[in-house]
């Protein structure tokens, strides 16, 4: 069979690639032209080859150091709100009314915090959790706690965590209400008929219906923390010290607090491949499972 | 092992119920006798389901009781009851291996392994299911999981009946014979009370010794294949059972003899306590009325005759009345006029829908 061959087929996809080209490509390498080269401003640039990526991964250089300490930072603080958001969502999830009037009424209370704008959800907890006039920091520390997220790096650790489980915990537990919902009811009666306790039918029926969203939530939870910069910029701007300081807010420093923007663009890239390779692992995981669950 | 015993049992869905229109299940006494071989048979919304789940327990009735034997279970949980549920869409544990799948009402009855282990092998075997025993559950035909829904129910030693909910609706056709014969083997050996629901008569009438008509929310009729073929107790049976269903025609009654539209049908029976005033009808099915030539019968006009290989069935007018006739053996037509030969013994009148007896001996 001949196959037509026509070249005006371009012209279709041309208005995408123009598109991709200003919104993602050409920004991408100016990164990357960036990455491999130093300036002292006028404009002037100087060949500078790998130097800045292998400082910023020498743990003995002060890039480095920064680089390796905000990452791990970044790592602890996505594993944290994982381990408490992934479970507590479930539990909500479990929890919530499968139908009435409640259900309508859970669901709008459940999204309320994820509609409201991140530097907003960073202010309100900067008040709410002030130890002089914040009604969560002051009721503390009235119960003779001393609390005081500005000059205790727990403290501070332990406002941001939960503040973010107060603002995505519902997007978990939306989720894995909708995999919920989507398990017939004949598999609940034919558990009640096998005599299954509750915990056999979370763990043989729930838990595996759930694998799917759950497996999208944990992805996107991660993503979002891994690349949280407004909230803990708006409460802690990084502090106290250096202890609230993620990858992101050492980037905006490096950037635009001292311009340095061959070391911030060695940065954005590092930190773009960890990304995406964490995205990669994601997906092979999930179209995996696709492909079981498509087979059986 | 029980007696299944419905005691002036209604339901209904409203937490209020006014009238009878508001219950889906109408009150009704019922005996299900141990190791029958039920069909609940009624179109969609009839309640079958409903009654159905009233007896697993996964619904509480709103009045009346159950009995297993003598005992009153209408307010124990499914689980207590001891009865097994196969359900339209196969259930299976994604999980777990078939072995796994078919040990697990055990397992959560504490049983110890030794005996989950005999009971599931005996169980596979029965079932044909020896050689995917290690297998995953989920991988697995839509036959195979219904099979394995099946032996989660038979692998309780002491289970009281097995309900069946319209299992073989998303089975593929040429596996439907094969799985309902399984289930035909299986009652033969296990001396199990079964109940199949089921909307499509003909599953109903192999499956079954005793099929149980519903019909919006009551009982019509309840008696073997045979009996509701050849003796319809409501309208509503003649119509389902049966295809094409059965012929019902408004007519008045005098004596012996029903008129439709004017025209005189010998009926060999009499009808003295016929009331005045009710709706009276005439139901004879297509088998039983003959369409010939030429002869002795009814004036009629044939529409269409439609060959179904074995038989022909015609479609004609009595009058303006539509009718289905069986088209007799080497009858030819040369015109649309025939006349239609009914079986004055296999004739039935119908007051208010429900079949009246006829007094003399049938012709």
């Amino acid at each position: 069979m001949i196959k037509p061959v026509n070249q005006k087929a371009w012209f279709l996809v041309a208005p995408v690639l123009l598109i991709v080209a200003f919104s993602a490509v050409i920004p991408l390498m100016t990164v990357v032209n960036y990455s491999v080269q130093d300036t002292f401003g006028n404009n002037q640039f100087f060949w500078n080859g790998v130097g800045w990526f292998s400082e910023l991964l020498d743990r003995s250089t002060d890039l480095g150091g920064r680089f390796f300490d905000s990452l791990g930072r970044n790592l602890l603080f996505s594993a944290i709100i994982l381990a408490i958001e992934v479970p507590l969502g479930i539990v909500i999830a479990l929890s919530m009314p499968r139908e009435g009037w409640r259900v309508a009424a859970t669901l709008v209370l459940m999204a309320l915090p994820l509609l409201i704008p991140w530097n907003v959800v960073g202010t309100i907890w900067q008040i709410f959790a002030r130890g002089d006039i914040g009604l969560l920091g002051a009721a503390v520390n009235a119960l003779g706690v001393d609390y005081n997220y500005v000059s205790n790096p727990l403290h501070a650790w332990i406002t941001i965590v939960t503040m973010d489980v107060w603002h995505w915990t519902s997007l978990v537990a939306l989720l894995c209400y909708a995999g919920l919902k989507s398990i017939p009811d004949a598999y609940y009666q034919a558990a009640r008929i096998d005599g299954a306790s509750r915990w056999a039918v979370f763990r043989t029926i729930q838990l595996p219906k759930m694998q799917r969203v759950l497996l999208i939530a944990v992805l996107l939870r991660f993503m979002d923390s891994f690349m949280i910069y407004t909230e803990p910029f708006v409460v802690t701007g990084g502090g106290p010290g250096n202890s609230t300081t993620f990858l992101s807010i050492e980037l905006v420093k490096l950037a635009l607090g001292q311009f340095d923007l061959g070391k911030a663009a060695a940065l954005s890239i590092v930190y773009n491949l960890i990304i995406l390779a964490v995205c990669w692992v994601f997906y092979t995981v999930m179209t995996k499972a696709d492909a079981k669950a498509g087979a059986a | 092992m029980a007696r299944i015993t419905l005691d002036h049992l209604a339901h209904s869905y409203h937490s209020n119920p006014q009238g009878p229109q508001d219950f889906a299940l109408k009150e009704m006494n019922h005996v299900w006798r141990q190791g029958g071989a039920y069909a609940l048979l009624g179109p969609s919304g009839c309640g079958k389901t409903t009654l159905l789940n009233i007896i697993s327990g996964l619904v509480v009735p709103t009045r009346g009781r159950i009995l297993f034997d003598d005992r009153d279970v209408s307010t124990l949980p499914t689980e207590a009851r001891n009865i097994a549920q196969v359900f339209q869409f196969p259930v299976v544990y994604d999980t777990m291996t078939v072995r796994e799948n078919l040990a697990f009402p055990l397992k959560n009855r504490g049983v110890d392994t030794q005996t989950i282990r005999s009971r599931v092998d005996e169980i596979a075997g029965l079932l044909d299911l020896t050689r995917s025993l290690d297998q995953n559950a989920s991988g697995l035909t839509a036959d195979a999981k219904q099979k394995i829904s099946l032996g989660r129910g038979l692998v309780r030693p002491d289970v009281n009946a097995i309900l069946f909910d319209e299992p073989l609706t998303v089975i593929d056709p040429h596996l439907k014979w094969r799985l309902r014969s399984t289930l035909k083997e299986l009652h033969r050996k296990l001396d199990l009370t079964m109940i199949y629901v089921t909307h499509d008569q003909t599953e109903a009438l192999t499956f079954a010794d005793t099929v149980v008509v519903m019909h919006d929310g009551a009982v019509v009729q309840t008696g073997t294949p045979d009996e509701l073929f050849e003796r319809p107790e409501h309208v509503f049976v003649g119509h389902f059972i049966g295809s094409p269903g059965m012929n019902v025609l408004p007519c008045q009654v005098d004596g012996a003899t029903a008129f439709v539209d004017g025209v005189g049908v010998a009926l060999g029976r009499g009808y003295p306590n016929l009331s005045k005033t009710g709706r009276i009808e005439l139901g004879v099915r297509p088998e039983f009325a003959v369409l010939e030539a030429h002869g002795d019968g009814l004036p009629v006009r044939i529409t269409r005759i439609d060959d179904l290989g074995r038989t022909r069935i015609a479609r004609v007018m009595l009058g303006d009345r539509p009718m289905a006739a069986t088209v007799g053996e080497d009858s030819a037509f040369d015109s649309d006029r025939a006349v239609l030969r009914l079986d004055p013994a296999r004739i039935h009148i119908y007051a208010d829908g429900r079949r009246v007896d006829g007094e003399g001996a049938a012709a």
